[in-house]
């Protein structure tokens, strides 16, 4: 559970990559993907991903957990989406091919078209994030965003998230553990406001001690002369390879292909009904 | 000592640096394993919000901001692989508006009266509302063209939610953190 980010090296060119790359990468086909409602496109994307996430060798037992639980959040966010605009579909492709149904609970080419637009947004990315979190290191990831221009101590804030993650985790447990030893029942059995009592004996010990590490590390680096400079180096730098080039490149690209695609469909959306 | 008070007012200092950082550890742990069941099915009171506003009067605008959308942000990424990014950018917009507040709500001298709880409960609650009934659900369908009268009650349910985290939790954080510092001329010379 401590490894919850699942960095896992590895030497594949994925792992080689600069963090700074694939998270630039990451969020440029996040948000293309995210405005483009053209399934032509998101699926191509999807199989690219796919195609990304054998390259960098990821077993199966490493993402099971993750992917049961997107399938289950998507499964339900496409039910309540039907449940409440059954004909959400139709009102947005302007064609109405019914399939079966009567009243309220229709189903229509075009609604199911749209939910596939919609599953397929919920997933497309999802390769990529399980290929940036099993081959990113946390450390090289911090200092390759500052590479990048992002002011240094906004990267030193990342660095240090990723780094005290796993302490504060363990430290929760700690605390959670002991309260209940303490008897402040915290499981499903307990009643609302019984487990509400119980999560404020576990956040004020959590928190207060926070707070007290917030001022340990906070003079220890002020004692170091952080923040004195304008630069700072960074002991898991190193520079751009042509591969970081690439796949820049290629990100920009693909940007490009879905803003074209917005101007051969004339908006954002693919319309195979027309 | 007077050179950490100045340093720690300031907007961007190292010890915000750090603040940012363990800030949105807590976030992160928070939301993935600290969420108190209402009863209703699948509305759960997120405690995260409550720790957001108590932050952001702490630290500030700035510090609220980047650790409510870092924080949000990872949590999504690890745990759905896509962030959706109009709630991780709503969520810093909390935050950071907070934050502006900080200079008045000060409780760094140890001082939370009951004009200062109002005063917060006011802030942090139009504060989520606004963001959480009208802003991210107005984002969803502009964003992710989903059906609207499904954005909006989701933004309904989690303004309710996460105006009680901010107005319960943040107070009695706020609360118990002033009750921690020393009050400014609480020392009383002996006749």
């Amino acid at each position: 559970m401590s490894n919850l980010f699942g960095f896992d090296g590895g030497d594949t060119w994925l792992h080689h990559l600069s963090g700074a790359t694939k998270m630039l990468a990451f969020v440029g086909i996040s948000i293309i993907a995210m405005a483009s409602y053209d399934l032509r496109f998101t699926a191509a994307i999807m199989v690219m991903s796919l195609i990304l996430f054998y390259q960098a060798k990821i077993k199966w037992s490493q993402v099971s957990l993750v992917v049961k639980i997107i399938t289950a959040f998507s499964l339900l966010n496409l039910i309540t989406v039907y449940l409440f605009s059954p004909e959400y579909g139709v009102q947005l492709y302007g064609t109405r091919h019914l399939l079966f149904g009567s009243g309220y609970l229709t189903v229509t080419s075009e609604q199911l078209f749209y939910e596939l637009n919609l599953l397929s947004k919920y997933i497309v990315t999802v390769p990529l994030a399980l290929i940036f979190l099993i081959t990113t290191n946390p450390s090289e990831f911090a200092a390759s965003l500052n590479k990048i221009h992002l002011s240094y101590k906004v990267s030193y804030s990342v660095a240090l998230a990723l780094r005290y993650i796993p302490d504060i985790q363990n430290v929760y447990h700690q605390i959670s553990l002991s309260q209940q030893a303490r008897g402040y029942e915290l499981s499903k059995k307990a009643k609302f406001s019984q487990r509400l009592k119980g999560s404020a004996q576990i956040l004020m010990p959590l928190i207060f001690s926070s707070l007290d590490r917030i001022d340990t590390v906070s003079q220890a680096m002020e004692l170091r002369r952080f923040g004195r400079k304008k630069h700072r180096t960074w002991y898991m730098d190193h520079p751009f390879a042509w591969q970081d080039w690439l796949t820049l490149a290629g990100t920009a690209a693909i940007i490009l292909i879905g803003a074209w695609l917005f101007k051969v469909n004339g908006g954002r959306f693919y319309n195979p009904f027309r | 000592m007077a050179k950490n008070k100045q340093s720690s007012n300031e907007l961007f200092s190292v010890r915000t640096v750090v603040a940012i950082g363990i800030g949105t550890a807590i976030i992160f742990i928070l939301k993935r394993w600290v969420s108190i069941p209402t009863g209703f099915p699948n509305t759960n009171i997120d405690t995260s919000y409550g720790f957001l506003g108590f932050m952001s009067v702490l630290f500030g605008p700035v510090a609220g901001f980047i650790m409510g959308f870092l924080g949000h942000a990872l949590n999504d990424f690890t745990q759905y692989g896509t962030p959706w990014w109009t709630w991780v950018f709503t969520t810093g917009l909390v935050g950071g508006v907070i934050g502006l507040f900080w200079k008045r709500l000060d409780v760094s001298k140890g001082d939370f009266g009951k004009k200062k709880l109002i005063g917060y409960n006011v802030v942090s609650g139009l504060t989520n509302l606004i963001a959480w009934a009208a802003i991210a659900p107005t984002l969803d369908v502009l964003v992710y063209s989903e059906p609207a009268n499904k954005v909006y009650i989701q933004g309904l349910i989690s303004a309710v939610s996460n105006i009680i985290s901010g107005a319960v939790i943040g107070s009695i954080l706020l609360a118990a953190y002033a009750a921690s510092r020393t009050r400014s001329g609480s020392l009383k010379k002996e006749d």
